[in-house]
């Protein structure tokens, strides 16, 4: 079927993929610190900080601390993050001044693969970042429930569905300050009211509404689930519109990538 | 035989802008065949729709005999691409530059190791094969790009301007290289501004400007016929010398402070001169590629 959707794409993006990951090795003990660290900061500063002053939550009626509720939107928030920024900014200097891409169009790969390439790379770095995420969460002991090892399969999809976002916007953007648009318009203003650090019911109706059409709630919907162990049957809603968001993004960011590249 | 590449009427528009037309020209094996041009003048359009970076506005393209756009992937296998620009991945060695493509072209590890420890020896890079990207001069990543575009055993090799900004040993040295592939076989297509390095390595090029085929030919065929074997150049003349000169019939471009005469038996001239005139501002020297170039392009600087 994926072969039918789209023809011109092969194995080869893999190659695309491994290049990145070659560099990222290079690098890894650089860029496997923050996701590591990251749960500590936040953990200190909103959990123990926070929790002084906000009591426990109830999520889907059930009773749960402040800080179990925001470890899940600290993974959602990093995969969302880590994917966005590699297809935005990273792939934009690899674009317009390493000229990576302009050299790969000199060798059996089409841009189809090397687009494809840099998404599914951004997605393996919301992967590493969430696993490493897990690992931070395990060592201070906050695990509450084995299902949070599904995480990182969500942020395959997330990361997919963010790396796309962030390759379309690369296939616009005059240059690389245009980057703080999106950043300012979209991905903060999700980072901060996708039911993340505050349940989605406290916002106004309206407000709600907008959230619910954003894809980072949806994101956090479900890895709270695997965090807390909570299912319920709207998450496969959440699930599908994960997909029909990356099925929409994936190929648009083809499309413009090939308009914007091939003159 | 079927040539290597076959380029029939090659136009490529950018909107409005009309940036190739009507190019055509063959290259054969084993023959190098060379590009010329002042910047601007289509030689890198021309070479980008040779490997399928950029489609054809319109024309017809064909490589080792098949057509170029049905059979791209098939083709980019067997094409090996210098690109203007140094497009080294910065993050990585001169060795992993090299491993990176290899695995663009499905070159298995071991094999590839095998060529690029050959590639680093013939360009002289063996001893820098740690070095990071942005620690090479740039005559090195120069060579360092040639050396990947022959990762893949190219039948063809495409080179954009292989030696700008490298000095005149690298440039000699390079120059050696080339020739060495070229005795092996290969097929090389060529751009450059350095005329020498087209009188050298080409056995034909072509002079195109604003897009257009001005002449093509073998590079002492082409000086025979547009400047003849003996140039005369006259460093400012007095009115004196210019009357001479125009009382004895010969034609002459004038420069200003600059009179050049070419297709003329030119040792005469110059002979006669010296008996009437102070000859100090006189040379006589060979034609070369050069005076065809600006005698076909004009010597107006180019926007
Ligand atoms: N993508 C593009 N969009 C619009 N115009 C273009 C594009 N690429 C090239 N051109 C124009 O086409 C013309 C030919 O450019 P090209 O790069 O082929 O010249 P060139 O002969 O390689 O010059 P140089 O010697 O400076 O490298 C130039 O006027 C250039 O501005
Ligand atoms: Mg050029």
């Amino acid at each position: 079927m994926i072969k039918a959707l789209f023809p011109k794409i092969s194995r080869r993006f893999l190659r695309v993929w491994q290049r990145n990951l070659t560099v990222y090795k290079k690098t890894w003990k650089v860029s496997f610190l923050p996701p590591l660290m990251e749960p500590f900061l936040f953990i200190v500063a909103f959990g123990i900080g926070l929790s002084a002053i906000v009591e426990d939550l109830t999520y889907r009626g059930i009773k749960v601390s402040y800080i179990d509720f925001i470890i899940p939107a600290l993974l959602g928030t990093t995969i969302m993050y880590n994917a966005f920024f590699e297809t935005s900014f990273a792939s934009f200097v690899r674009m317009r001044y390493q000229k990576t891409f302009d050299a790969m169009m000199a060798t059996p790969l089409n841009l189809e693969e090397i687009i494809t390439g840099e998404i599914a790379w951004s997605a393996t770095k919301s992967f590493i970042a969430a696993t490493l995420m897990i690992v931070g969460v395990g060592i201070l002991g906050l695990i509450d429930n084995l299902s949070i090892l599904l995480v990182p399969l969500l942020a395959l999809l997330g990361g997919f569905a963010f790396g796309a976002t962030g390759m379309f916007f690369t296939s616009i953007v005059p240059n690389i300050e245009t980057f703080n648009l999106p950043m300012f318009l979209f991905i903060t203003p999700m980072f901060l009211f996708s039911g993340t650090f505050f349940p989605l019911e406290t916002l106004p109706q309206w407000a709600q509404g907008i959230a619910l059409a954003l894809p980072l709630t949806h994101l956090v919907r479900l890895t709270r689930a695997a965090t807390l162990g909570i299912y319920h049957l709207s998450l496969l809603g959440s699930l599908a519109y994960l997909l029909l968001y990356s099925l929409f993004f994936y190929p648009l960011a083809l499309k413009k990538m090939q308009k914007r590249l091939i003159k | 035989m079927t040539p290597i590449v076959e380029a029939k009427n090659l136009k490529k528009t950018f909107g409005a802008f009309t940036a190739v037309e009507d190019v055509s020209f063959h290259i054969v094996k084993g023959e190098c065949f060379g590009l010329l041009g002042p910047n601007g003048a289509g030689k890198t359009t021309t070479i980008r729709m040779l490997y399928g970076y950029t489609p054809l506005t319109s024309g017809a393209l064909k490589l080792f005999g098949e057509d170029l756009e049905p059979n791209l992937r098939k083709l980019k296998y067997r094409i090996g691409v210098c690109q203007q620009e140094n497009n080294l991945d910065p993050d990585l060695t001169v060795l992993e530059n090299l491993q990176v493509f290899a695995r663009y072209f499905d070159i298995p590890k071991s094999e590839a190791r095998t060529r690029i420890d050959r590639l680093l020896e013939f360009f002289a890079l063996n001893n820098r094969s740690k070095a990071l990207f942005t620690d090479l001069s740039g005559g090195m990543r120069r060579r360092l790009v040639l050396a990947r575009s022959l990762i893949n055993n190219p039948d063809l090799l495409i080179l954009d301007e292989p030696t700008s900004a490298l000095d005149p040993q690298t440039r000699q040295q390079v120059w050696s290289r080339l020739l060495e592939l070229k005795k092996e076989g290969l097929t090389i297509l060529l751009t450059t501004h350095y005329m020498e390095e087209a009188y050298r390595l080409c056995d034909r090029l072509l002079i195109m400007d604003q897009g257009k085929v001005l002449v093509e030919g073998k590079p002492g065929e082409l000086i025979d016929r547009y400047v003849g074997r003996e140039v005369l150049e006259i460093d400012s003349p007095d009115q004196k010398l210019r009357d001479f000169l125009i009382s004895q019939g010969y034609m002459f471009d004038d420069l200003g402070t600059r009179l050049m005469i070419y297709n003329h038996n030119c040792r005469e001239l110059f002979d006669a001169i010296e008996k009437v005139f102070d000859h100090k501002n006189c040379m006589l020297r060979m034609g070369t590629l050069e005076d065809v170039f600006l005698k076909l392009t004009g010597r107006d600087l180019r926007e």
